[in-house]
């Protein structure tokens, strides 16, 4: 089937799927089939330990190398949950072995960026705008791509969860971003209609500010008829702690309820130099909440899941061998995770080259085998369906390829 | 509502000549305000006036000699009150450690002990810092001790890295924000919260163990890597991988001991028996075993190299003139830096004389960081300051929590940082909740700073009085808006405006 007698026929059964709810009749006037495939990217700022992660318990060499940090074998107290017989997943993440039994979750090891640098703002600016070794860029890829996409442009079909707009958002195409946890969507101040006039006055010229101004008008707008049920029920109960699986689950229902179709969120705190511990402790405590978030994210989107194809990628790996304080230092490659419906799970992709000294990069590091970039480029052709010529434009300069496949046909 | 107008009036009459073209000199009250909102955090009630009366070169010379500026006693008998009821860093960390042969307290009894010292400990730096920054006259003084924190930031929350904030800021960062740059450098190196942030307290001779016995410690290279990356060279400044590792081992053995020294103090400490006495190379250079010192020539080496200058001058002008810093104006400030051996009070003078500084193309241009924007609307409102709890809340809610950058970087100061719908809309209703008095900020501390307000507590902004301070921020445009709208929303509509939110 060609691409187009696709989208046309995607479109079609796109429509009859869409929920006649308010969002629903404006989705399915606009054309549903443009917006119908979803992308999250969540992002894990400061390298989290890809070794610990999706572990390579058959090899010997990582557990040499890794004495006091090592997470044991399966089968082993806090040992690794056996994914293919030679990868585990860290125990801390259980909350997403179901979505590997269904062949929803897959990894792709030794992944990263061609630029080599060790410096955690470099490399998450590269993997941001799509362009690594080249800091003159911009906008960020998830932008680009964004205005790449066919559709009608609306307030919340990019956007970021949380206080700050980040780089891989930034560009000419209008984005949002909403603020964490349950206060999103409430009425403010602006909603009184004498406020809002008296400011909107202020703001209405066509300056930078302006613009943010009635983008957040618009995007308010939007959450809150999207998340007008929740907000009721929401009142009457306790408020939820905050945290990523709150967040998870709140844009699962901006998702569902409203035109989203590119997410990011980011999530801090992976730069464990020192007692990251094994199977439990600190980085434990870490992957924790964010399996949880993701099998929450998966869960609430209900049938939009198969529609949905969620990354989550990190600017760089860790070192094969533990420092001298039970942590890592910086390194270069690491797993990239994909889960959805629409992946091909239950996989580990990528050219694994082993952990003996004479594979390492510089002897030291997990080397790169696969691009980020040729990863979140199959996403974007294979499951957004962008069109190759776009494709340039999302991320000029990729001619690296990488494991096929990642998405089923 | 005809007394705001007026005065509109007669601020629009005095400034309306350089409205139009950009490139029309600026007015004294200009001049005045670019002043104060670029050396501090924007006028207070009666500041234009004042450092138009003054001159403008007077005030920034003031500016730039703190220590011979008194603070109003007020603050001064606030702050050494703060100061006597925060417990040292070694007293808070004995307070995690119950008395020797009573350690019957659960594990969640330590937990809840060591949230309530951190606390005390956050509402103490939180206070002194919010207060310093909206009544302390030495503006460009809290200007560069924010400034600097950034450049060598540590975040709380990590660790024990709380308990030493306070003492990181007094001790290391204010006493040398407008010293030498190599001073600064020291004295983050060897203070204990940054030696626990970036990991180096624990970075050692491979196979080395305490007393012989215990753990085998080992080369940690967290804190190496971020000196060259963030603090001096900037990360294109040519050091390699190994740079990074040889320098790490050079630095092995500084460390400080958390259980305190006999005063119970605690401190950096050279611990010998860590150090790494291997020869290195570092930088193209052959470095010999020489103990601590290989650390400190590494520090005067970097703060001595054309390198750093080029990095903290770049900063420093992107800081005080415009996101992308005129290229001219950092080589300038590059030399000043060489020349005098790092003395920043001396390359702020240079900046600050600089005609990129004055140039009305970078004028009111810059986007306020929420630190900025906050402190900054709390200045102008001439609101009473008790409570900080609504405005450390509101830092929390847009991004920018004090002390809260988890990473070594710090937080930025440009406009694509902090540019964002929800920003703009959040700041609009901080500045409608401020303008309309309905901002907790007057409460004594000892009541409770999250109960609702009482009416009489609710005191807002009278319109006239702000518009006088802001001098000439707001646009003619804004002024006929803001004058056009009911008077009870005024003071709102001014903190909150486009005009606000830049300096």
């Amino acid at each position: 089937m060609d691409r187009r007698l696709f989208l046309q026929t995607a479109a079609l059964a796109g429509a009859s799927l869409i929920p006649f709810g308010r969002s629903g009749w404006a989705l399915a006037a606009l054309g549903p089939a443009a917006t119908q495939k979803k992308m999250v990217v969540i992002m894990l700022r400061g390298a989290v330990d890809g070794l610990n992660v999706v572990v390579p318990y058959g090899d010997a060499n990582y557990y040499q190398l890794r004495p006091t940090i090592a997470v044991a074998k399966p089968g082993s107290p806090d040992g690794v949950l056996d994914l293919d017989g030679h990868f585990g997943l860290h125990p801390a993440l259980g909350a997403l072995q179901p979505l590997w039994q269904a062949k929803q979750l897959a990894f792709v090891h030794a992944a990263g960026s061609p630029d080599p640098t060790r410096s955690h703002f470099d490399a998450q600016d590269y993997m941001e705008s799509g362009t690594p070794g080249r800091k003159s860029t911009q906008d960020g890829w998830m932008n680009r791509l964004l205005g790449a996409l066919p559709g009608e442009r609306t307030p919340t079909r990019g956007i970021s969860i949380g206080p700050l707009l980040p780089r891989i958002l930034n560009g000419s195409v209008e984005v949002a971003n909403i603020a964490n946890g349950r206060s999103a969507g409430k009425p403010t101040v602006l909603d009184r209609p004498k406020v809002g006039d008296a400011f909107g006055q202020l703001y209405a010229g066509d300056d930078k500010l302006a613009q943010a101004y009635r983008e957040g008008r618009s995007t308010q707008k939007e959450v809150m008829s999207s998340l007008a049920d929740e907000m009721m029920a929401a009142n009457g109960g306790a408020p939820l702690p905050n945290g990523f699986p709150t967040d998870a689950r709140q844009l699962a229902r901006l998702m569902r309820k409203g035109n989203v179709q590119l997410a990011f969120m980011a999530l801090g705190g992976w730069d464990t130099h020192i007692n990251q511990g094994a199977g439990k402790g600190q980085l434990a405590g870490r992957l924790s909440p964010l399996g949880e978030g993701l099998a929450q994210l998966a869960a609430e989107l209900g049938p939009m899941w198969q529609d949905t194809t969620v990354v989550v990628m990190s600017e760089f790996g860790r070192t094969a061998a533990q420092n001298g304080n039970g942590g890592t230092d910086h390194g270069h490659g690491n797993a990239i995770w994909l889960l959805g419906g629409a992946v091909a799970g239950g996989k580990v992709y990528g050219d694994w080259q082993g952990l003996d000294s004479a594979a390492l990069h510089e002897q030291r590091d997990v080397p790169v085998t696969t691009d980020f970039r040729a990863v979140l480029a199959q996403v974007a052709e294979r499951h957004l369906r962008l069109p190759d010529k776009q494709l340039v434009q999302v991320f000029p300069g990729l001619n690296a390829t990488g494991p096929e496949g990642l998405i089923k046909a | 509502m005809l007394k705001l107008a007026t005065l509109f009036g007669a601020l629009f009459i005095a400034t309306s000549a350089i409205a139009a073209p950009l490139t029309a000199p600026l007015t004294d009250a200009q001049r005045a305000l670019h002043a104060l909102n670029r050396l501090g955090y924007g006028p207070a009630p009666g500041d234009v006036q004042r450092v138009q009366a003054m001159g403008v070169e007077r005030y920034i010379d003031q500016q730039l000699h703190p220590e011979k500026m008194a603070l109003p006693p007020v603050l001064a008998q606030k702050l050494t009150a703060l100061q006597r009821a925060a417990p040292a860093p070694g007293e808070m960390l004995s307070e995690f450690r119950p008395p020797r042969g009573s350690d019957t307290l659960t594990a969640e009894q330590k937990q809840q002990a060591r949230r309530e010292v951190y606390q005390r400990a956050a509402q103490q730096v939180n206070e002194m810092r919010l207060l310093s920054a909206v009544y302390s006259p030495r503006q460009l003084e809290e200007v560069m001790t924010d400034f600097w924190f950034n450049h060598f930031n540590v975040y709380a929350d990590k660790g024990i890295t709380r308990v030493f904030v306070a003492d990181y800021e007094r001790s290391a960062i204010r006493p040398y924000a407008l010293g030498r740059f190599r001073d600064l450098l020291g004295a983050t190196a060897k203070h204990p919260a940054m030696l626990f942030y970036l990991d180096n307290w624990q970075s050692t001779a491979t196979g080395y163990r305490v007393n012989g016995k215990g753990k085998v410690l080992g080369l940690n290279e967290n804190y190496a890597r971020e000196l060259m990356e963030l603090h001096t060279l900037g990360v294109d400044g040519g050091y390699t991988q190994q740079d990074v590792t040889e320098l790490a081992r050079m630095l092995t053995g500084w460390t400080f001991d958390p259980r305190g020294d006999a005063a119970g103090a605690v401190a950096f400490r050279y611990d010998a028996a860590r150090h790494d006495n291997g020869s290195k190379t570092w930088l193209k250079q052959a470095v010999a075993p020489a103990g601590q010192a290989e650390g400190e020539r590494a520090l005067d080496v970097l703060a001595a190299s054309p390198v750093t200058a080029r990095h903290i001058s770049y900063q420093l002008a992107q800081y005080f003139v415009a996101d992308v810093p005129p290229p001219a104006l950092v080589n300038q400030l590059t030399q000043r830096y060489l020349a005098t051996q790092g003395d920043i009070r001396a390359v702020l003078a240079t900046l600050f004389a600089s005609p990129a500084f004055w140039d009305s193309a970078n004028v009111g241009s810059k986007f306020k960081t929420p630190y900025q924007y906050v402190v900054s609307a709390t200045r102008a409102s001439g609101a009473q300051l008790n409570n900080v709890r609504p405005l450390v809340n509101m830092l929390r809610q847009l991004g920018m929590p004090l002390y809260g950058c988890q990473t070594p970087d710090g937080y930025k100061n440009t406009e694509a940082a902090w540019l964002n719908a929800n920003a703009i809309a959040t700041r609009i209703s901080f500045a409608t909740a401020l303008g309309s008095g309905r901002m907790p900020l007057a409460r004594a501390p000892e009541l409770d700073a999250s109960a609702p307000m009482s009416d009489a507590e609710i005191s807002p902004v009278d319109p006239a009085a702000l518009a006088a301070t802001l001098g000439p921020t707001l646009s003619a445009n804004a002024r006929t808006t803001i004058s056009a709208a009911d008077a009870a929303l005024q003071p709102s509509l001014m903190l909150g405006s486009p005009d606000f939110q830049r300096h």
